[in-house]
């Protein structure tokens, strides 16, 4: 067992480096998220279809075309991205936090359909009932609506975290593969396989990543779980 | 002043709701068959559904009325509501549950406090459970604490026996009996409850709204 954790300083660097990009990841793109999947599970409006596609996109385009055009926008000379450096003096390519850019918008539609789903499971007439009982919208959404939601929230959180670990092709055309910088697991692995005797270490960091994602998938499923036992009311 | 005025149109689905009565009873119930449009008209009294065209007055103040361009939110509106299926809310404690609707009233409001309505329906002992833990009358009294704690305009309780075995009815009856004795004496806000059995509206009321498909047939006195 001792061999799979005795990682060399590089290895040992992408993996603390994905952690820390995925967890930005997540943080920052989750409350977009639940906003996206509160308007696509609750409101009708004109453009609903055309705004559930674009949410999708990152899931069915080729990874790299996500990345380029990540590079488009955010790059240094981009349409969003000279402002950025100009104003704020932010630069996302090439850099951690912009692999958390790239790691954010592909983790963003499994996200949203997660939160999606369980918002449209909550039940309505509890939200009718808080209605009659006096309380504001916003206070409805904060105390019915969003922590019934909940695990289901945490459960896309999770499966978005998941992806924000292993995600490559966007990543590494938007910020590339530099060591300490944007050198994920996904994008250490790639190069181990690119030189002769890397397998060992290849296959060391596969099954560190297979292990975190295992154990995200089953988090998820148990929190999945343990809203349905909510629902029907077996534990509170 | 009529204590409440309803005049209202609103097509469902296969049949309408066209129901004309004011009354001035602090204990009214609306009866009728499964399908007269009972809970459809509970519904639009509490802002839940809103009517084609109408009028909706409770003790002074009008809820809705289309020629005016009025019509007050279900949260504006002030009506405990209990649920025919209770609704509390699984995630919250009874207590949680019973001091939902304070949270939002104005204060210094004049009604029952938390204690009275606690003792009333003998509900101390559940406090910090969750709904999932509680018997169906048990549920139906926190139900009915909860609609009483928001200090309402009027109470409306919808089927609040419907769903009870004959033990439980009897049990709830009790305390219904008690809010109709707290309502008459003004202490507890007037009470309009649903049913489509006759001794529970006897029992209840004083005075009954009898709907058929979707309008009031006669408002009569009890018993009916």
């Amino acid at each position: 067992m001792n061999w799979l954790f005795d990682l060399s300083p590089d290895d040992r660097d992408a993996l603390w480096l994905t952690l820390k990009i995925a967890t930005l990841a997540t943080c920052a793109t989750l409350p977009f998220a639940v906003a996206v999947a509160y308007l696509l599970a609750r409101k009708r409006f004109w453009g609903h279809a055309f705004v559930n596609g674009l949410v999708h996109l990152p899931l069915v385009l080729p990874p790299v075309v996500t990345g380029y055009l990540l590079l488009l926008g955010f790059g240094r000379q981009g349409i969003i991205g000279q402002y950025l450096d100009q104003c704020c003096s932010i630069v996302l390519s090439f850099r951690w936090t912009g692999a958390a850019l790239a790691a954010g918008i592909m983790a963003f539609p499994l996200m949203v359909r997660a939160i999606r789903l369980s918002i449209e499971h909550v039940d309505q007439r509890l939200e009718g009932a808080a209605a009659t009982l006096g309380a504001p919208r916003w206070a409805i959404l904060m105390t019915i609506t969003l922590p019934l939601a909940l695990p289901g929230i945490l459960a896309g959180a999770i499966l978005g975290f998941a992806k924000a670990l292993g995600e490559f092709g966007a990543t590494i055309t938007f910020v590339s593969n530099i060591p300490g910088q944007s050198r994920t697991i996904a994008a250490s692995i790639y190069s181990h396989t690119q030189v002769p005797g890397g397998d060992g270490a290849a296959l060391q960091l596969s099954l560190i990543a297979i292990g975190i994602s295992m154990l995200a998938l089953l988090l998820s499923e148990w929190l999945a779980q343990r809203m349905h036992k909510t629902r029907s009311g077996v534990t509170p | 002043m009529t204590l409440i005025t309803v005049d209202v149109t609103l097509p469902l689905g296969t049949f309408v709701l066209d129901v004309q009565f004011s009354s001035d009873c602090r204990s009214i119930a609306l009866f009728g068959p499964s399908g007269s449009g009972k809970t459809s008209l509970a519904n639009v009294m509490a802002g839940l559904l809103t009517p084609q065209t109408g009028h909706i007055g409770i003790n002074g103040t009008t809820l809705f009325d289309s020629a005016a361009g009025i019509n007050l939110t279900p949260q504006q509106r002030g009506i405990g509501y209990v649920f025919q299926d209770n609704r509390l809310f699984p995630h919250m404690t009874i207590k949680d549950n019973l001091v939902y609707g304070k949270k939002w009233a104005p204060p210094n409001q004049n009604g029952p406090s938390f204690d009275d309505i606690v003792d009333l329906l003998d509900i101390g002992h559940l406090l910090n459970r969750t709904p999932a833990k509680l018997s169906g009358g048990e549920s139906q009294r926190v139900a009915i604490g909860r609609a009483l704690l928001m200090r309402p305009r009027i109470v409306l309780l919808d089927e609040p026996l419907a769903s009870l075995d004959q033990e439980r009815k009897a049990e709830i009856i009790h305390y219904l009996l008690k809010i109709r004795q707290a309502s008459l004496a003004a202490s507890l806000a007037p009470m309009i409850t649903i049913s489509h059995a006759p001794e529970e509206v006897n029992r209840l009321a004083d005075e009954v709204v009898m709907m058929a498909e979707g309008s009031v047939k006669s408002v009569i006195r009890t018993p009916i």
